[in-house]
């Protein structure tokens, strides 16, 4: 667990490379079959976001040469990969091992946000919403992604191997009681 | 006895996370306008409520629902059916400000035990006793202006039980009696159960320089390495008098650990730890300081070092009013 | 409808205090409420004076109320409350910490400071003997109206804020004092200066709040002055003005003219910017967005840009 000062692992430039060629049509299928294999097994994620359900996200792992773009679209997400700042009414820009601590509960977000590891801008209430919901659903996204199936699983698994084998980030849910 | 602890959790995960790390209290709220922390994504439907007294009621732990609003006129029955549902949980207790809703509570639920918010900003003997008297008040939060003697002399003339807080956001203003936030946004603690909401507040970084903005006003300006402030308005900077500065409070946050002790001997039953609108990860990690600092001071040790500093906002903390050249 | 003058906010010299109770008895108000609503230390400078400012009023044929101090805390502020119940005239509680030291079925009114937001605490305070109440500003004309119709069957006097500078809200901390780098206990009487409160501004510099020692104000002056007949019609039967340093006299005279009918809501605004060119005005707790708001429609500098 973090503690103060918490140096937050950035994904490590020279492993970037890759990514820059990496094609991203395969991998917007591949997360969108993802996010919605996560939406059926967390509703509760959609209702939490409230009238934010059709906010579209930019999600910015400020270390990676892409942003995601996230629609929740009433429970029925799309995820979209592309090169370039990306458009939305809400955005959050952070190291990738930020972004995943948060979804994995390994972090706070108010305090990744006071220390300024985490910017953020556009509708600050549907990023609050976004929040709270992902806190509540106690993701843990390496483990979707291995229950996922099929041709479309294939680019999110190489993709978390390369990750999981090169980088520090958190890629799993830490157990509750052992990360303190 | 070793002092409760008492700890919010905006979400189911984080009452589990909060009962786990040894909260022997956990406060919550519906997700409705109910409750002082009506945050997007925040609090619990009927079920969660049910599920998460269960849960703690199975770990030991108790669950207090927060109805710390100020019901709207001609809407009284939404907080009305708030009560009711908190009893029918099985909550421990509720959590009240109203006077018309603690009189509804002490008249049709006379066995569910009845605290005072920090909302009812009741800052004397006085006045805590006469809640007891008039509606059977068992415990009063005491407001955050209170200093630790003020609070001994509380404790000697009162049967109330006293809880305060002691870690977390830090309210200048005595609570349940300010509307700055409605001022600004037209949405109020007291009314809409926000301060400073989300919805009205806008960021923009230009060249590493961040404003935070709140309705339009700019609350907050700061440059590349400074922490970024959340544009709460009693915590902004402003010009006045030919100065420029945090005119009201910096933005600090409270600690009261060094204090435990001290407000141990002044008589206090309950430590509160403020933020149901922090993630399951803090308040796991705030629960588990506190609970290994009560422990030590019950077994007679010296409390262990704090490791807070990084969670709190803007990374500054206070002890607040209870030290008296806070005023 | 009639007109009510709430406690002075600021803390002025004991002439000035005591002058403008002597202009009052004379102004077209009905009814006065005074004493200190803010901080305890102001409180002995002018404390011998509110006796011959009660009997001026009162021989001027005004009901006179006594104000609670808006929080109570120390010992001293308790023994205050306590007297103040005992002395006997009409209280107007602005702390509940007065409700208790007021006789068994004494009769008391209720401030702004007091949270009445709806029916339950309204019907509460009437059993306990409340007659009328102030309701606090931020409330919006919505529930003005539940309220007033609510009360009227109660047999309650309902008043809103009509004019001046909003409450809002109320510190252990005095930010005078802490602007002039001193604690509240040496404060010196840091707020003596500033008559109506000291200017706020935000960092793009727009006016934005008034310090007034532990209280902290708007910087526009709320008024009613649009809302007239919505409020008579709600059946509101009072309306608040809150003392300013200039102009104030002048100020009742143009509210009993717009309740009287003899001026409309453009022309009591248009009349007050002539007292005070450079006030802000604000009515956004009754009907705006947000408190600030302004719907006159005159531009001013108040209010987002």
């Amino acid at each position: 667990m973090p503690q103060s000062p918490v140096q937050i692992p950035s994904f490590p430039q020279a492993l970037t490379y890759p990514l820059r060629f990496m094609p991203l049509v395969p991998l917007s299928a591949s997360l969108t079959a993802y996010s919605r294999k996560i939406a059926k097994n967390h509703p509760e994620l959609f209702r939490r976001l409230g009238a934010h359900d059709h906010t579209r996200f930019v999600l910015d792992p400020t270390d990676l040469p892409f942003v995601l773009l996230l629609d929740p679209n009433g429970g029925t997400p799309r995820v979209t990969v592309m090169r370039g700042p990306g458009e939305g009414a809400a955005r959050i820009a952070g190291p990738l091992a930020a972004l995943l601590g948060l979804v994995h509960g390994a972090y706070d977000g108010d305090a990744l946000f006071f220390s300024r590891d985490l910017v953020i801008e556009g509708e600050t209430a549907a990023t609050l919403a976004l929040r709270n919901a992902v806190d509540d659903a106690e993701l843990d996204l390496s483990q979707e992604i291995l229950n996922l199936s099929g041709p479309l699983a294939n680019p999110l698994q190489r993709l978390l191997a390369f990750l999981e084998r090169r980088t520090g980030v958190c890629l799993t849910r830490p157990d509750e009681v052992e990360i303190w | 006895m070793v002092m409760e602890i008492v700890c919010p959790a905006g979400t189911p995960a984080a009452l589990r996370a909060a009962v786990k790390a040894g909260a022997h209290t956990i406060y919550c709220g519906f997700a409705d306008e109910t409750n002082a922390r009506n945050f997007p994504g925040l609090n619990f439907d009927r079920s969660e409520m049910r599920d998460g007294v269960a849960f703690a009621h199975a770990h030991g732990a108790k669950v207090l629902v927060a109805i710390n609003t100020f019901p709207r006129a001609g809407d009284e029955v939404i907080w009305h059916r708030a009560i009711d549902d908190a009893a029918a949980s099985s909550a421990d207790a509720v959590i009240l400000a109203d006077l018309g809703l603690l009189n509804y509570a002490a008249q049709n639920h006379p066995d569910l035990r009845r605290h005072l918010s920090v909302q009812a900003a009741a800052a004397n003997a006085d006045v805590i006793n006469f809640y007891a008297e008039a509606f059977g008040v068992k415990r009063v939060v005491l407001p955050r202006v209170l200093s630790v003697p003020e609070i001994a002399a509380i404790n000697a003339e009162t049967e109330v039980e006293t809880e305060v807080f002691v870690f977390g956001g830090l309210c200048v203003m005595a609570e349940g009696r300010c509307s700055l936030s409605s001022y600004a946004t037209g949405l109020s603690p007291n009314m809409n159960g926000v301060c400073s909401p989300a919805s009205h507040v806008e960021y923009s970084e230009d060249q590493g320089v961040l404003d935070a903005r709140l309705g339009g006003y700019t609350i907050h300006r700061v440059g590349k390495d400074e922490s970024a402030p959340y544009p709460t308005l009693c915590k902004g900077c402003f010009n006045a008098g030919g100065k420029s500065g945090h005119l009201f409070e910096d933005p600090v946050s409270l600690n009261a650990e060094r204090l435990i002790p001290q407000l141990q001997k002044a008589g206090v039953t309950a430590l509160k730890i403020e933020g149901r609108q922090r993630s399951r990860s803090y308040v796991a990690q705030v629960v588990r300081n506190f609970r290994a600092a009560v422990d030590a001071l019950e077994a007679g040790h010296p409390l262990p070092e704090g490791m807070l500093a990084r969670l709190s906002e803007g990374q500054a903390m206070t002890t607040g009013a209870y030290k008296k050249t806070w005023r | 409808m009639e007109l009510t003058v709430g406690p002075n906010q600021f803390f002025w010299s004991a002439d000035r205090w005591a002058a403008l109770y002597e202009y009052l008895a004379d102004a077209p108000v009905d009814r006065v409420v005074l004493g200190e609503l803010v901080c305890s230390k102001r409180l002995p400078f002018y404390q011998d004076r509110i006796p011959d400012a009660v009997s001026t009023l009162l021989d001027a044929g005004k009901s006179v109320a006594l104000t609670s101090l808006a929080l109570v805390t120390l010992k001293r502020e308790r023994k205050l409350t306590t007297e103040l119940a005992e002395m006997g005239g009409e209280v107007e509680i602005n702390d509940l910490t007065a409700l208790p030291h007021l006789p068994q079925g004494a009769k008391f009114s209720v401030g702004p400071l007091v949270n009445v937001y709806n029916e339950g605490t309204l019907a509460w305070l009437a059993a306990r003997g409340a007659q009328r109440i102030c309701l606090p500003p931020e409330l919006p004309l919505s529930s003005v109206e539940v309220l007033a119709a609510a009360a009227a069957d109660l047999g309650v006097t309902i008043e809103v804020w009509g004019h001046g500078r909003l409450p809002l809200g109320i510190s252990g901390r005095c930010n005078h004092a802490r602007l002039h780098g001193r604690t509240k206990d040496n404060c010196q009487f840091a707020c003596e200066d500033d008559a109506d409160g000291l200017e706020v501004r935000t960092l793009d510099d727009q006016p934005f709040l008034a310090m007034n020692g532990v209280q902290t104000l708007s910087d526009s002056y709320a008024s009613a002055a649009h809302h007239i007949d919505a409020l008579a019609k709600a059946g509101v039967s009072a309306l608040r003005l809150s003392p300013q340093s200039t102009g104030f006299t002048a100020l009742c005279v143009l509210y009993r003219g717009l309740l009287d009918g003899r001026c409309n809501g453009d022309q009591t605004v248009e009349a007050i910017r002539k007292i005070n060119s450079s006030a802000r005005l604000s009515n956004g707790f009754l009907t705006g967005d947000f408190g600030a708001d302004w719907s006159g429609g005159a531009a001013q500098a108040s209010g987002r840009t």
